[in-house]
């Protein structure tokens, strides 16, 4: 179990046309506590993947330091630092046996057969492998391949944390939830630290303590899926956390107070607005929107009147796509709502509205 | 796979090479099979003689020394170039400027005319003139190619290794970089030794790519002629006179056509019959 | 364009890939194909544009038996789950290339390109090559190739599952738009539900071969015809459980847990099946006719602002999706609640009752 920290991390692979390196990380600080569950969350081009492989030792950052434990382990090889990663393309020894292949890290250590073997079975029977011991690895589906790679890392008793490099890629769609579950009651069973590499945040979400959100070689946000859903510092995160994500819609600083297209909107934001520079947005959730019920609430001011464009219907709820001054707005309707169809109006939830000032937050 | 609705025009891209195939290879094929089961004493007089001239090449003791001194040198080729050539294929660089630079070098030899090769060799190993043959004899080595047998083998083992290894390093080398660096960095990450790695990921990542090789290194071998005959002529006496140039001279030296024909269809079946049970072993678990 | 298969059967190498299908895709429209990865949904795709001849059984296009007509006479286009270019011809060349075979004057292959990269955002990478671009803009180029042909039916073969989550979800919305305009026939094959609901249109659940069911997507939804239709169409999967009637009594696992509805009345006694959506099955009673269900907790899943809980019901796995935060532990006791009306009733057989 190990404690890693990150300080002033920057790499750059190669330099640009103009000669200046170019940073795929820009500048990473961050703590990540031991046994806690990470997901690095981004999109393509991020550099989660690139901060991953300095964390495992597979690369050496250009510059600042990677500690576990207060061990400066930047410059120390990928086998000393008892890490174990699983990568998106299932690893497996073709041409040895399933239990070969879990044996295999126990062995290479040198441990005793008699050691290798309840161990291996143990790690067999946590992630269901037991009935496949004997085969050859080669045999087994994509989703097996991934749960022997994972048990390779899991056999070392030793291993301090556990890297996943977007693990289920090449999973079925229909498994993925599965060995998604698996990943976490194996986390909550064996408290090791894991940190999970993805682009899709369902999988970052479900399985992450804290979620780390990186936009183009920084890390924008960290915090608890609850707090990245309900309080994103960025439009960025607000975008990308949801599906669909964060209404962000352009707003003005009407004499302190809030507008958007003329109506006055109530945010979350507790800041002096008069002081306030930089461009305006507000962004509000779609489940935090919702239509004005036109019996009791016909004279709130900050109803926002609205054409419907399209509504898709989810079975659980609605999708619910309309338009205000050449702006799409996306909200949420509950399954047994019925939308109004005589001119209909929106309200935002004031408390769940949040303010952003060239695109973060004003608290 | 496409399941093609029927087009009978297809049959006309095919002609022209049917034509060119049957002047090249059927037709000349149908001759030696001719020959074989006949006799003739010129003049396009033939007399049929159905199995005797296999039975005469069968148990020729000539055969058999031929036969035998070409499975040893396709043994002795195989056991060395299959093994230098993964060995060099895992020394160069996969990524870098280094990359074309061993390339090219590697491509270098299979550029070179057969002929001439043989004819470079005859002139390197020459014991008062070559480079090879008169430093080994200044070395205190006895060492005459056109004379002493062992000396005639080793240089033209020699020879085509120098010649063909390359083959064999390209081939692998393809092999190798089509390996995800993933593999590598599990096996670093399990701890695995540089051995184990070759072993368990390297060897068996190159299967197809090294049944390839070791097929076409056989047969080529197998099949030599030129480069032996420049060097050596097949001497000294018939110490290097591998089975085609047997074959030859008994064709066109000796005119014993009935024999050579003979000996050809076996010759070819032999290879056939080892390179078909040899690519079944390997490809038996693939799917 | 209308397409009809009749009665088509696709075997191969003594296996059956497509068992006999009568399928009649709405003209026009968006037509989805749901199903798991080895259910047929790409055989049936091959089918349709001419790659593959049906081992029996006939296809239509538009009242003409095109059974045996090669591809490149049928008005196809299809865009494959990798993303196929050309590598070594720019952007503009590759979505030019139907055009330039179909022998189009040059001045409207440069108008109509340009037009379609407008349409897919690729305007400014016109001149580059596919392998400067980026999986969605590369996948943007094959769809663009697929436009412009103006062909009569496209094929879609999960298009956007090589693709980042959020850039899935913004090709997902321009889509029925992009084909919205063109009259085509849109046949768009996928494993997730949500995006078959998303879509739209149609959609015919495919399991195993068999197409199970074709309609308006959200009535397949509702009332799927059998178990596996609501199996395949659901996500995370449909919650089942035998349930006794005897009498005016239900009873789950032996132990009485409600009185029947309306639905009930008139079966006889005996076993059916009942099934339960994830998000029928919350940790909260919604009224005073919920049903109990007590269960073990596997694991629970957040995801921003919804729960999903794994449990284990009796010898079942059950699954409940939730809005709001339910933290619960491993092995914790849970209670969670139901409404019999929204489940969905089926017979023994697995034929649906009433939704």
């Amino acid at each position: 179990m190990a404690r890693i920290n990150l300080q002033q991390l920057k790499h750059s692979y190669g330099s640009t046309s103009g000669g200046e390196p170019d940073y795929a990380l820009k500048e990473i600080n961050a703590v990540w506590e031991d046994g806690g569950s990470y997901a690095l969350l981004g999109p393509s081009g991020c550099g989660k993947t690139t901060l991953l492989n300095i964390v495992s030792g597979l690369l050496v950052p250009s510059e600042g330091k990677v500690i576990f434990d207060d061990v400066d382990v930047t410059n120390m090889p990928t086998s000393e630092r008892n890490i174990a990663q699983v990568f998106q393309f299932p690893v497996v020894y073709d041409t040895m046996t399933v239990f070969d292949n879990l044996a295999f890290p126990l062995r290479n250590r040198g441990f005793a057969e008699s050691e290798v073997i309840p161990r291996v079975n143990e790690i067999a029977k946590m992630l269901e492998l037991e009935d496949s011991l004997k085969k050859r690895a080669a045999r087994l589906t994509a989703d097996g391949k991934q749960k022997i790679s994972l048990g390779r890392g899991l056999v070392r008793k030793d291993v301090s944390a556990i890297m996943f490099d977007e693990p289920l890629t090449v999973i079925d769609p229909h498994l993925k939830w599965k060995l998604r579950s698996k990943l976490k009651e194996l986390h909550q069973r064996l408290g090791i630290t894991m940190i999970y590499v993805t682009h899709d945040q369902t999988e970052a979400l479900t399985f992450a303590e804290q979620v780390v959100v990186m936009h183009d070689g920084l890390v924008v946000q960290t915090g608890t899926p609850v707090e990245l859903f309900e309080y994103p510092k960025h439009t960025f995160v607000g975008n990308f956390i949801g599906s669909p994500g964060m209404n962000i819609l352009p707003a003005e600083n009407i004499n302190g107070e809030i507008g958007f297209e003329g109506c006055l909107i109530k945010t979350s934001s507790k800041a002096d607005l008069q002081t306030l520079q930089g461009k305006l947005e507000i962004g509000i959730r779609p489940e935090f929107i919702s239509f004005v019920d036109e019996c009791s609430d016909s004279n709130n001011s900050s109803a926002i009147p609205v054409e419907i464009i399209r509504v898709n219907d989810l079975g659980k709820f609605k999708i619910v796509e309309v338009k205000h001054e050449q702006h799409l707005i996306k909200l949420i309707s509950p399954e047994q709502y019925s939308i109004p169809s005589l001119s209909p109006r929106i309200i935002f939830d004031p408390d769940k509205t949040r303010l952003y000032a060239d695109s973060w937050v004003v608290d | 796979m496409i399941n093609k609705t029927t087009n009978q025009k297809a049959w006309f891209f095919v002609i022209p090479v049917i034509i060119l195939v049957a002047f090249n290879a059927l037709i000349p094929l149908m001759t030696v099979v001719n020959y074989s089961v006949q006799d003739t004493f010129g003049n396009n007089l033939f007399f049929w003689e159905g199995v005797k001239w296999f039975e005469d090449v069968l148990n020729s003791p000539r055969f058999h020394d031929s036969f035998l001194r070409q499975m040893a040198f396709t043994g002795t080729i195989l056991l060395i170039e299959i093994p230098l050539g993964i060995a060099v294929a895992l020394a160069m660089p996969r990524k870098g400027p280094w990359v074309s630079v061993c390339l090219i070098l590697m491509a270098l030899p299979l550029l070179i005319p057969w002929n001439v090769v043989g004819a470079m060799w005859n002139i390197f190993a020459l014991p008062d003139i070559g480079l090879l043959g008169y430093s080994l004899n200044a070395l205190g080595i006895d060492y005459n190619f056109t004379q002493g047998p062992i000396a005639a083998w080793i240089t033209t083992v020699l020879m085509d290794v120098w010649h063909w290894t390359s083959l064999v390093v390209l081939l692998a080398y393809a092999g190798l970089v089509s390996i995800p660096d993933a593999y590598y960095q599990a096996a670093k990450i399990d701890g695995a030794s540089n051995w184990a790695v070759f072993w368990r990921i390297q060897l068996p990542k190159m299967k197809r790519v090294l049944t390839i090789a070791i097929l076409l290194r056989f047969m080529d071998s197998f099949n030599i002629y030129t480069e032996p005959f420049v060097l050596t002529g097949g001497g000294p006496g018939n110490t290097t006179t591998f089975l085609s140039i047997d074959l030859v001279k008994i064709a066109l030296g000796q005119f014993d056509l009935g024999h050579a024909g003979a000996m050809s269809l076996i010759y070819f079946f032999i290879v056939l019959l080892v390179s078909w049970v040899f690519y079944t072993l390997m490809m038996r678990n693939e799917t | 364009m209308s397409i009809e298969l009749k009665g088509v059967v696709k075997i191969k190498d003594a296996e059956t890939h497509i068992y006999e299908t009568d399928l009649k895709l709405s003209k026009g429209g968006f037509n989805v194909l749901l199903g798991t990865t080895l259910s047929g949904k790409t055989t049936l795709m091959r089918l349709m544009a001419g790659l593959e001849k049906p081992s029996q059984g006939e296809i239509w296009f538009n009242g003409e038996n095109v059974t045996g007509m090669a591809v490149q006479k049928r008005s196809v286009a299809m865009v494959y789950q990798a993303f196929v270019n050309y590598p070594s011809h720019t952007v503009y060349d590759n979505i030019a290339s139907p055009l330039k075979v179909a022998g189009v004057a040059k001045a409207e292959i440069k108008s109509r390109v340009e037009s379609i990269a407008e349409l897919l955002k690729l305007g400014p990478m016109l001149n580059r090559m596919p392998s400067e671009l980026s999986g969605g803009q590369q996948q943007r180029t094959a769809l663009a190739r697929a436009l412009v042909k103006n062909a009569e039916l496209v094929l879609l073969d999960e298009p956007l599952a090589n693709l980042d989550y959020k850039l899935r979800e913004e090709l997902r919305d321009e889509l029925p738009k992009l084909f919205a305009g063109s009259g085509a026939t849109v046949v768009y094959a996928t494993s997730e539900p949500m995006e078959a609901l998303l879509l739209g249109g149609h959609t015919a659940t495919l399991h195993e071969g068999r197409v199970m069911q074709y309609g308006v997507t959200a009535d397949i939804y509702r009332e799927p015809n059998n178990l596996i239709s609501a199996a395949v169409f659901s996500h995370p999967p449909i919650n089942t459980t035998k349930v006794v009637k005897k009498g005016d009594e239900l009873f789950i696992q032996d132990i009485a847990c409600c009185q029947i509805d309306d639905r009930f009345k008139g079966l006889a006694d005996g076993s059916y099946i009942l099934g339960v959506r994830p998000h029928h099955l919350t940790p909260f009673s919604t009224d005073e006719n919920s049903v109990k269900v007590q269960g073990v907790v596997k694991v629970t899943e957040i995801s921003g602002s919804d729960s999903v809980i794994h449990i284990f019901f009796g010898d079942s796995s059950w699954v409940s999706e939730s809005h709001g935060i339910h933290p619960y532990k491993v092995g914790d006791s849970i209670d969670l609640y139901m409404n019999i009306k929204q489940c969905l009733l089926f017979d023994e057989q697995g034929d649906l009752i009433s939704a």
